[in-house]
């Protein structure tokens, strides 16, 4: 039974990122995963190798996208081309839901291709909520905005990153994909207590959860995906599963990439907490 | 200070070139203070100032659009070496930033960008272009769109005189200079051989690339980039295969490409037909040409 309107798909259960170092394993050896998650900039093309191997991974596989270059708080206008593209996908893979990222990333059509923190305004969430709006009206898909890892903070700001989270997804009506290792890498490089975001995050918009590993520098901790989840971060989903129940989780891991059973394993260990959180709903 | 008015500030120091030792400058293209536009729009913490909290970003994003080139173009940096290679990299970056949401499109502009800016290969220059052109080829060869293959039966009856025969939208056809597609596949060789190298087997690897270059002399090619069972090739063509394939993507109908492909031919007269033939059907076979009508990004060569 989902435990909340937006995350209906609590069959999901856990699953990884879908890298090309791990296509021949998949595809020959046919792993048992719950579910794949594709950053969607990847196949958002016109043919060859890329969208034949999603096509065998979607007749065998559950495929959610989640994207990297929408830009939600970006001031300018969703790129058409983007658009279009991404609802040639979405009609593609049928993903459920449709995830990016809570962040600026182009002004005046130039990409960073990274995801910048948004300042904390009401005038940034009300044009961000509408962007997502949007988007959601043109691929006629749910979306879902994830928080982001950040480096910085503005004087702007006038509000908290979760109260901003609220703001935004109070005035698109969105699903939240709860990023806990984010919260984690923010929270060291903020002196925020980690546990006060989630506690103050709507649990009833919560649609997906994604765990990470990070590296820490002496100054700060940077969100690199090349590590596996540290005990604190599993501390945070535990809480954060606590308060949402059963949702789809999934592990990111992006550089430094291991073996796909090394990857799959450490994702896996995210089973003990949805186990409580079903016994909890069951009880 | 409204949103867009922030994200230009920050976006304009983000995409501002790092200095040699890869830190954040301190100040921007027009001599704006990069220290002042971090203090005005970001609060420092107990461990790091605005402006080191800007340069996280800075540094960021020039580590990966850097990375993702050198990964597009490994046969240009083989034309020009590590060193200028870089400095190539920053030059067109600065000059022509992503305007795309996606890194596949970042050096969709090097080609003229490098033709237009001579000085940064140098007496290479024409080499590099061409290396430049095929690398591009290749990646347009890689994830373009395929249309449905062209069967015997579609052109039964078929007028040569007035029919149209459409290439494979990601099929490109280049003239080059140089062979660069025999270097390009020695770098690739090399580079798949380093991965279970030592450090002297890497020096070599090195000392040969830099022979491979300094061996190349112009000699012009005919390059057909195609795609069969999602693997990309450099198929070698004729001056008369180029022209007709050339003819044939500019529009032109059969019979027109023939002739006007055959115009300065080498070929006897009495070859020319039993020739073309036998083009046609290896083209055939390997699926150059589509049932579809022309597109976007199916211009001519």
């Amino acid at each position: 039974m989902p435990a909340n309107r937006f995350n209906s798909f609590t069959d999901y259960g856990i699953g990884i990122g879908l890298r090309a170092t791990h296509y021949d394993h998949i595809l020959t050896r046919k792993p048992v995963v719950d579910w794949f998650e594709i950053i969607s900039e990847n196949f958002m093309i016109d043919g060859g190798r890329p969208l034949h191997i999603l096509d065998q991974i979607l007749e065998q596989y559950k495929v959610v996208q989640h994207g990297v270059s929408m830009y939600f708080g970006s001031a300018e206008k969703p790129n058409r081309e983007h658009l279009r593209r991404l609802k040639t996908l979405v009609q593609r893979t049928k993903t459920p839901w449709l995830s990016d990222h809570l962040c600026w990333g182009s002004v005046d059509g130039r990409y960073t291709h990274d995801l910048l923190p948004m300042p904390y305004t009401f005038e940034a969430a009300r044009i961000t909520a509408q962007k997502i709006r949007e988007v959601r009206d043109f691929v006629e898909v749910p979306v879902v905005v994830e928080n982001v890892s950040s480096y910085a903070e503005f004087h702007v700001s006038e509000m908290t990153e979760w109260e901003f989270l609220n703001e935004v997804v109070e005035r698109a009506d969105c699903g939240i994909l709860l990023d806990v290792n984010n919260i984690y890498v923010s929270s060291q490089n903020h002196s925020f207590d980690p546990f006060t975001y989630v506690n103050s995050i709507p649990a009833e918009r919560v649609a997906q959860i994604h765990i990470a590993g990070h590296s820490k520098y002496r100054k700060y901790i940077l969100d690199t995906h090349d590590h596996p989840v540290i005990d604190p971060v599993w501390k945070l989903y535990a809480r954060a599963i606590e308060r949402v129940g059963h949702t789809a989780t999934l592990l990111e891991w992006d550089d430094s990439i291991p073996s796909f059973e090394e990857v799959h394993d450490e994702a896996l260990k995210a089973k003990r907490f949805l186990a409580s959180a079903s016994l909890a709903t069951a009880v | 200070m409204k949103l867009l008015t922030l994200q230009r500030q920050m976006a304009r120091a983000v995409m501002t070139p790092l200095t040699p030792s890869e830190r954040m400058r301190s100040s921007g293209a027009s001599g704006r203070s990069q220290r002042a536009v971090a203090a005005r729009i970001i609060k420092p913490n107990d461990r790091l100032s605005s402006f080191e909290r800007l340069e996280i970003y800075n540094r960021q994003y020039w580590f990966r659009l850097l990375s993702a080139f050198a990964e597009d173009f490994p046969g240009l940096r083989a034309v020009l070496g590590g060193k200028q290679f870089d400095a190539v990299a920053k030059a067109y970056l600065t000059d022509c930033p992503s305007r795309s949401f996606t890194l596949r499109n970042l050096g969709s502009q090097l080609g003229g960008w490098l033709r237009k800016h001579s000085k940064w290969a140098g007496t290479r220059q024409k080499l590099a272009v061409d290396m430049v052109r095929l690398e591009w080829a290749e990646i347009e060869a890689f994830d373009g769109k395929a249309e449905p293959r062209l069967n015997p039966e579609d052109l039964a009856g078929a007028n040569p005189a007035k029919l149209r025969l459409w290439l494979q939208p990601y099929f490109q056809l280049l003239d080059l200079r140089y062979p660069v597609d025999d270097l390009l596949l020695e770098v690739r060789k090399n580079d798949g051989d380093a991965e279970v190298a030592s450090n002297a087997f890497s020096e070599r690897r090195k000392r040969n690339r830099a022979h491979a270059v300094a061996r190349m002399k112009p000699s012009q090619i005919f390059l057909g980039v195609h795609r069969l069972d999602d693997s990309v090739y450099f198929r070698r063509l004729d001056r008369d295969e180029f022209a007709i394939l050339s003819a044939l993507r500019g529009g032109k109908p059969l019979s027109a490409a023939i002739e006007t492909g055959l115009r300065e031919s080498s070929l006897a007269p009495e070859e020319r037909a039993e020739q073309a033939e036998r083009w046609f059907r290896t083209w055939a076979a390997l699926g150059w040409f589509c049932r579809r009508t022309a597109r976007r990004g199916d211009r001519p060569a």
